[in-house]
């Protein structure tokens, strides 16, 4: 790795820490949740460790405030990026009434923020793909130079919603981004029972490049995604790029592992863990030192302990709202 | 005010609110260069151009999805399914994501979306040609589910799914586009959602109805007169919302109700009415509530004997209006 590759990419030092925090802050937030529903006090978790680096990394090459994020449900990290705050991840995790994703209707872990452009997402796999294409072909009929991003596993890859999304993409030139989190496992099963070829080689047949690169590196993530973004906001169209990469956790708190993945795999995948990777990559340019990561990590896992309490502590949502926004302008019983 | 039939004031009131908002764009199978296999779209490529009408691919999840994206954007998207019949790779698109959007984000996103779909029989067009869809639709919250059975309520019905917040299936009766006219005022009108049309007025008995079958039952309900029984007839134009004020209003006075579709009896349009009918207004009725549906039968069959078997018509309408009004 050159010493100034993050200056080849355009990234300056307080980018890097600010990546850094933000993968820290994800990986604290996975590890409290997952504490919380141990503990008993969270019904269900979507956890994102091991995806930080992809996530982190794609997201950082958006531009907050004009481009749109469309994710799916294991990038807390991501969403991070995009605007939300520790405290709103656990708001959502505790379904309360601030949580700014659902106020407290959806599962954790379904995100969305008209403010943030983060558009609201549902549980079926890859419906979000076609909403990026919808959105990306309205801001090409508007003239705009946003750009829309939409991420999935690599199980996402065999919805038809998601071939849509790629075709008419393709046909139409779309300022969109495909990113595909591979993990390898949709829930149980393996990447080799799910894709024929590869997922990047899928590119091909929609008339878009797609690129294959290392999940766990946060700044080849970037560097890919980036690219990207700018051909789409040039006017060149789509891309894919998919991210390989490992989750640490069960798919969800609900599901166990142990039943299809053994434990030495995932000691290995957890060697390759992209925190350690990229403190590794802070220290060889000088950028910090072991006294900087100690302050960081504590400054990070203060705030998510933090924020965690205050979100157990609020408010749940009236149930006389439960009723709400149904329809604009209609009433329900 | 014009005459026209009701694919032509679908056809108009389409290019006119257009023309009048470029955030209106079309999109679906075949509605570019063909002008749409009804010719709904006809003529619009070239006037508005391809990128405000989009020839898509052939895949309905693609069409239902993409609109609410474009909707998810502020545009103002009217898509076309090109059958009812094959709305349904587009059903979780529809069900799962345009209907829960504003529910799911808690009132933060919407989706002012029109789907149009061509639907029901009696045009030869056999299982996969023929299919009333409503009912599935209708059962899901946050859609709206409308069908207009007259020129001036498709005008008035579309401008107002046009302009409405949430998402609305816009159904279209096949056989009513060239079959049915009437006048047209020329200009720009609503017809609000959630208000039947009482279209005769009658003292002996209420028939409830919409779409094509509801132009069966006003004839028969004028067979009905020249022997002196006077049957209401209620067309409902809007499934959901459903206006019970009208029919259990009528209901009480006439004191008889019959609901006539085309969908399967079972589970259809008529069970709601009918259980609406029972909860509210009961001690009213003189007679039971008669439900006049399709049979248990997977779809409408092709050959004309068969058809004609499945399809209730104005003969069997009226027997039962008869059967109905002697209770």
């Amino acid at each position: 790795m050159s010493k100034d590759l993050h200056t080849d990419l355009g990234l300056k030092e307080e980018d890097l820490i600010e990546m850094y925090r933000y993968m820290l802050l994800a990986r604290y937030c996975d590890e409290r949740q997952w504490g919380l529903n141990r503990q008993g006090k969270a019904p269900f978790v979507v956890p994102v460790s091991g995806h930080e680096a992809a996530q982190v990394g794609s997201g950082w090459a958006f531009e907050k405030g004009k481009d749109v994020f469309c994710p799916y449900y294991r990038d807390m990290a991501l969403m991070l990026v995009a605007g939300l705050t520790p405290k709103d991840v656990f708001l959502g995790l505790f379904g309360k009434k601030d949580d700014p994703s659902s106020g407290g209707r959806q599962m954790p872990a379904h995100w969305g923020s008209k403010a943030r452009n983060i558009i609201t997402g549902s549980s079926p796999i890859a419906t979000q793909c076609l909403h990026a294409a919808g959105i990306a072909y309205s801001k090409k009929y508007k003239q705009s130079d946003a750009v829309v991003g939409t991420w999935f596993g690599e199980g996402g890859t065999s919805e038809g919603d998601w071939h849509g999304a790629m075709n008419f993409a393709g046909i139409h030139k779309l300022p969109l981004v495909f990113v595909c989190e591979n993990n390898q496992y949709a829930i149980s099963v393996h990447e080799s029972k799910q894709v024929a070829g590869s997922v990047h080689g899928r590119a091909a047949g929609y008339g878009m490049p797609g690129q294959l690169g290392d999940g766990n590196d946060l700044l080849e993530a970037y560097r890919l995604t980036k690219e990207a973004v700018d051909r789409a906001r040039a006017g060149e169209g789509p891309s894919l790029i998919e991210l390989r990469t490992y989750r640490f956790y069960s798919h969800t708190s609900d599901d166990d592992d142990r039943t299809y993945r053994t434990k030495e795999e995932v000691d290995e995948a957890k060697a390759k863990d992209p925190i350690p990777r990229f403190e590794t990559y802070l220290k060889s340019v000088d950028l910090i030192d072991d006294a900087k990561i100690e302050e960081i990590r504590e400054q990070s896992k203060t705030q998510v302990a933090e924020d965690a309490k205050e979100a157990e502590a609020a408010d749940f949502p009236d149930p006389i709202d439960a009723a709400s926004h149904v329809y604009a302008d209609l009433e329900v019983e | 005010m014009t005459e026209k039939n009701v694919v032509t004031a679908i056809h108009d009131t389409l290019q006119d609110e257009m023309k009048r908002d470029d955030r209106v764009v079309v999109l679906g199978e075949d509605v570019g260069a063909r002008g749409g296999v009804f010719r709904v779209t006809m003529g619009f490529v070239d006037e508005f151009g391809e990128d405000r009408v989009i020839d898509t691919p052939l895949d309905e999840c693609l069409i239902a999805g993409v609109a609410i994206g474009l909707a998810l954007d502020d545009l103002r998207p009217v898509a076309e399914m090109q059958f009812a019949d094959f709305i349904f790779p587009g059903f979780q698109q529809i069900v799962q994501e345009a209907a829960r959007i504003r529910y799911r984000s808690n009132g933060d996103f919407g989706v002012p979306m029109v789907i149009r779909a061509p639907w029901g029989g009696g045009v030869h067009g056999a299982l996969y040609h023929s299919q009333s869809i409503e009912a599935f639709f209708a059962h899901v919250p946050g859609l709206k589910v409308v069908v207009p059975s007259t020129p001036y309520d498709a005008k008035g019905m579309l401008i107002q799914a046009i302009e409405d917040q949430d998402p609305v299936l816009y159904l279209e009766h096949k056989k009513t586009y060239r079959l049915i006219k009437g006048e047209v005022p020329d200009e720009r009108y609503t017809v609000e959602f959630g208000k039947a049309a009482v279209r005769r007025e009658g003292s002996d008995l209420t028939c409830i109805s919409y779409g094509l079958m509801h132009h069966y039952c006003v004839e028969a309900a004028e067979r009905l007169a020249k022997d002196g029984i006077d049957a209401e007839v209620i067309d409902l134009r809007s499934i959901y919302p459903l206006d019970s004020e009208a029919i259990l209003s009528s209901v009480s006075k006439t004191g008889k109700a019959m609901v006539v579709y085309e969908d399967n009896k079972f589970l259809g349009v008529g069970a709601e009415v009918a259980a609406q009918i029972s909860e509210s207004v009961l001690f009213d009725l003189d007679a039971p509530v008669v439900r006049l549906g399709g049979a248990h039968i997977p779809a409408m069959p092709y050959a004309p004997t068969l058809e004609k078997w499945f399809l209730p018509d104005v003969d069997r309408i009226e027997q039962h209006m008869r059967k109905l009004a002697e209770f």
